[in-house]
């Protein structure tokens, strides 16, 4: 006997009432209004605050009427939504705004000329010179870095996940991860220590030698990651085969897992090529060409922005120099992370674990 | 307080996959009616569909209708928080909140719902540890974390977090395939007593089981993989196994493939 | 791996191995070539070792030469005066300048970076949610010197309104107040931190939040929970200590971040009571200003409080990895 009209007349208690799919916009829309409203009202100039109150009466509008129409464990969930939403749109705005000024400003004098030149004796003022001097000192520094840092992060992966077994690994372990947090200063700051000793000067190798401590432990995590996913099943099937262990890793395991290896690698090399603090306390800057990496003062990349940026007090040009090389440094990076990324994709290991 | 379900027309996807197609059953309040079938035939999904539980699953869609005592869990305005909380699900492997004890993860449901007294929790908690007969084993470690608990444990206490919030519904996936034939044993049972308070659906792999447990049982098939599963028949469960209607029942009850 | 013990017993005719041998086998290395490639990889983790050995060892050597000259307190002094002789020098005001920093920071960043990887793993439509968490990758890879940039000639502009808005409102709490100075103070600082190491907790907490177990979330669906009740459930109650670990290793990283503090604050040696008043220092950031002008004392002066900013990297770093040993644990007896 339950007839559309019993069922309508006892209180469903699935049908929740719900607010339409619009109401959100139209919450925000009417918070913008009345926001706009009472800045204009009070005088408030600052676009920030207008944005603020527009924020936070969203929220308070979201959760009121939400609360009154569907309860309070939905005007929960609805808050809960919208603060997910505006903290993302609030980190959005200062990363996209990097990223816009550093390519709008940076293409103003970023061009062959300024690839191909170095600053030699232009004076801070005035414009032209150029970040070649500062690409031939970062590309030696950060090669000779992977020179070192590479074969030893890697060495030390493989005697972790083949070998590693005991004290020392355990040990190993633990400093790898310690070395991970070592801020790059301080990494300059030991590498300093030893020139102190040994009454040297500035040049480009000791910069080489900090990076390369950076660059070791970031390349061991990755490689360990990569080995462990080698699957146990072809080592056997190698061993089992008579092949001794260390022909087994040089051509089973290292071949399997080299497109992961490369990318850590690649990844690490994009790190340090960044890092400004060693090669200032430790590579000190040149205006001039240096192609010797084992004497004197070189240049450098990230060290370039900041001393067109800091020894420029305010000229413009020097300004326009820092963002061109800052452009110039990111595309260097992100080339190196596309590329790192596009290999990990390319040679992933089919089967994993 | 428990209600019937009248499934018509119900074809569920998953994406572009038809998982389920066209299916149409009644389940009456206070009894057990058990799905068996071979893997993959969709009856799994099918009981997901009961709670609303297959949308979550991403590209998971579903037409047709599914009356809970004449009203539509898929009309127009109905709340699927709402449906899940008074239909009920325990799943295939006992999953209890890492992270709470095991009162707090009988009580979970009930806190969603506001404000209670210490002294009514305390209440409804034991009520539904005893219900889920399993007061006697924890009674004296409420506060340590529900993963200290046997697997067999583990799954009446998630039973005894689902009847904790008094759905009118309790759906069962395959709730003791991961679980020894003693704990087993002791689901079975309490499934017998839950079924006086709640409509109970139970999927099952394990014939004897759904013999053991169901007073109805349905039989799902398809007929080549990457088809549809479709209801065969729904009969009571004694006939199912005796005489059932279909040919294909009989050659799945008796072993002949599957 | 035991694999090679297993090839050495698989012959059994020969007379069982020795103690010894089957030790070495156990390590695969009975022949030269193992040997050598099992010695280089050892070899290999052993420098590793020796050269953290190294750093403490110099590091401490040079500082104590300079804390034998020091004429003030080295923990207390607010002066940096090392080119003076004999040199005066404390760390009081870097060491307050790099905690202060380092918390606006993390107030900041941790609960926007744990809203921005809920967003990616539980509310962003999942079309939208690879792409985005692609790009925070690759902002995790911009170097700090072009944050820096950024921060000194667009932050800092931007952040007028701001304080003077602070200032009109919150002024009276003391640690808000504007004297009016350009705004490169430690708020401007911790914002530019925040910003900075927000992607890297993002992308830890993103994977710790993906990890939940699909089971724990239908669990809390089932019982009739909202979306954001699934999340206090199973989400956040998973992915607590995954959290706290990832904020560990962004405030390792805002402790000892240099060209982006250097280039947006104006330093001095002496305390503000206030986040928007200009001053202040902060270890990495005085490394990297003072570095030009110092003498071989004064160097030294610097590698003391480099030596101090090692070693509470040291310590938050251990503390995050002892968070995570924990967690490993932990799940693995959920497993």
């Amino acid at each position: 006997m339950s007839t559309a009209a019993v069922s309508h007349k006892r209180r469903s208690t699935l049908r929740g009432a719900t607010l339409p799919k619009w109401s959100p916009w139209a919450i925000a829309g009417g918070a913008l209004a009345v926001a706009i409203g009472i800045g204009m009202g009070a005088g408030l100039d600052s676009k920030v605050q207008w944005g603020l109150i527009a924020a936070v009466l969203f929220l308070l509008f979201t959760y009121g009427i939400a609360a009154k129409v569907e309860g309070r464990r939905q005007a929960k969930d609805r808050i809960a939504t919208s603060l997910v939403w505006v903290a993302f749109l609030l980190a959005v705005i200062p990363l996209v705004s990097l990223v816009w000024v550093t390519v709008s400003r940076g293409v103003k004098v970023l061009d062959g000329y300024f690839l191909t030149h170095s600053m030699g004796v232009v004076a801070d003022s005035e414009p032209g010179g150029g970040v070649y001097a500062a690409i031939i000192g970062s590309l030696e520094q950060v090669g000779l870095a992977t020179l070192i840092g590479a074969p030893i992060g890697i060495l030390t992966a493989i005697y972790l996940v083949e070998y590693g077994r005991g004290n020392l690994a355990r040990a190993v372990t633990f400093f790898v991860d310690v070395m991970t947090g070592i801020p790059s200063i301080v990494a300059g700051l030991f590498i300093l220590s030893l020139m102190l000793i040994f009454d040297m000067q500035p040049f480009g190798f000791a910069g080489s030698l900090a990076l390369a401590i950076l660059m070791m432990p970031v390349v061991v995590r990755s490689t360990e990651e990569m080995l462990k996913l080698v699957p146990n099943e072809l080592r056997e099937a190698s061993l089992a085969l008579g092949v001794p262990k260390w022909r087994t890793i040089l051509k089973v395991v290292l071949p399997t897992s080299i497109g992961g290896i490369t990318t850590g690698v690649m990844l690490a090399i994009a790190r340090i090529a960044g890092e400004t603090a060693p090669v200032l306390l430790l590579v000190f800057g040149n205006p001039f060409i240096n192609n010797n990496p084992f004497e004197g003062a070189q240049a450098s990349l990230p060290l370039y922005i900041y001393q067109q940026y800091s020894q420029s007090a305010g000229a413009n040009a020097a300004y326009d120099r820092a963002w061109a090389a800052s452009l110039t440094l990111i595309a260097f990076v992100m080339i190196l992370n596309l590329a790192a990324r596009g290999i990990a994709r390319w040679k992933a290991p089919k089967s994993g674990r | 307080m428990a209600k019937r379900i009248d499934v018509s027309g119900l074809t569920a996807y998953y994406g572009s996959h038809k998982a389920i197609e066209d299916i149409s059953m009644t389940v009456e309040p206070r009894s057990v009616t058990a799905f068996i079938g071979p893997s993959g035939c969709g009856k799994s999904t099918f009981l997901r569909t009961l709670n609303r539980m297959h949308e979550v699953t991403p590209g998971g869609r579903v037409e047709g209708k599914v009356l809970l005592d004449d009203e539509d869990l898929y009309g127009a305005g109905i709340d699927p928080v709402s449906v899940r909380r008074e239909v009920g699900m325990v799943f295939q492997r006992p999953n209890p909140f890492p992270t709470m004890s095991i009162f707090d993860n009988v009580a979970a449901g009930l806190r969603l719902n506001g404000k209670f007294k210490k002294s009514e929790l305390n209440d409804v908690v034991e009520k539904s540890l005893k219900g889920a007969n399993l007061w006697n084993e924890v009674k004296d470690r409420l506060n340590k974390p529900g993963s200290g608990l046997s697997g067999g444990q583990q799954q009446r206490l998630c039973i005894a977090r689902a009847i904790a919030v008094e759905p009118k519904v309790l759906l069962m996936d395959e709730p003791c395939s991961a679980l020894d034939p003693i704990s087993t044993l002791a689901i079975e049972d309490l499934i017998g007593e839950l079924k006086e308070r709640f409509t109970i659906v139970i999927v099952t792999h394990n014939m004897q089981q759904a013999a053991r447990v169901s007073d109805r049982t349905a039989f799902f098939n398809l007929s080549a993989v990457g088809q549809p599963g479709r209801l065969i028949e729904i009969d009571d469960t004694e006939r199912i196994f005796s005489n059932p209607s279909v040919q294909a029942t009989e050659d799945y009850i008796s072993g002949r493939f599957g | 791996m035991d694999i090679s013990t297993q090839t050495t017993d698989a012959s059994p005719p020969t007379p069982p191995p020795t103690e010894a041998e089957r030790k070495r086998a156990a390590r695969g290395a009975t022949r030269p070539g193992d040997r050598i490639f099992l010695g280089l990889t050892r070899g290999s983790g052993i420098l590793l070792l020796v050269i953290m050995a190294a750093m403490a060892v110099f590091l401490t050597y040079r500082a104590s030469l300079a804390i034998s000259k020091d004429h003030g307190n080295f923990l207390t002094t607010f002066e940096w005066n090392t080119n003076l002789n004999p040199p005066v020098f404390g760390i009081a005001v870097l060491a307050f300048g790099t905690v202060v920093s380092s918390i606006v920071a993390m107030v900041l960043a941790v609960p926007i970076a744990v809203a921005i990887a809920l967003f990616l793993t539980h509310y962003a439509p999942r079309k939208l949610s690879g792409p985005i968490a692609y790009v925070i990758d690759l902002l995790a890879a911009v170097p700090s010197i072009v944050y820096g940039l950024w921060g000194a000639l667009i932050l800092v502009p931007h952040m007028q309104g701001l304080y003077g808005w602070l200032n009109d409102y919150f002024g009276w709490t003391g640690i808000l107040s504007w004297e009016g100075g350009a705004p490169r103070a430690m708020l401007t600082v911790g914002i530019l931190l925040a910003i900075m190491i927000l992607p890297i907790i993002t992308n830890v907490s993103r994977e710790v939040f993906r990890q939940v177990p699909q089971m724990h979330e239908e669990a809390a669906l089932a019982l009739g929970a909202t979306r954001w009740e699934v999340v206090r459930m199973a989400v956040l109650p998973f992915g607590r200590s995954g959290v706290i670990s990832a904020s560990m290793l962004g405030l390792g990283r805002a402790l000892g971040e240099t060209m982006a503090v250097a280039t947006v604050l104006s330093p001095s040696y002496d305390i503000q009571a206030s986040l928007l008043d200009p001053g202040g220092g902060t270890f990495a950031q005085n490394i990297a200003s003072k570095f030009g002008e110092a003498t071989e004392q004064g160097r030294d002066a610097l590698i003391a409080s480099g030596l101090v900013l090692f070693v509470i990297t040291l310590v938050v770093n251990g503390a995050a990895r002892a968070i995570i040993a924990r967690r490993k644990e932990y799940s693995g007896a959920n497993a």
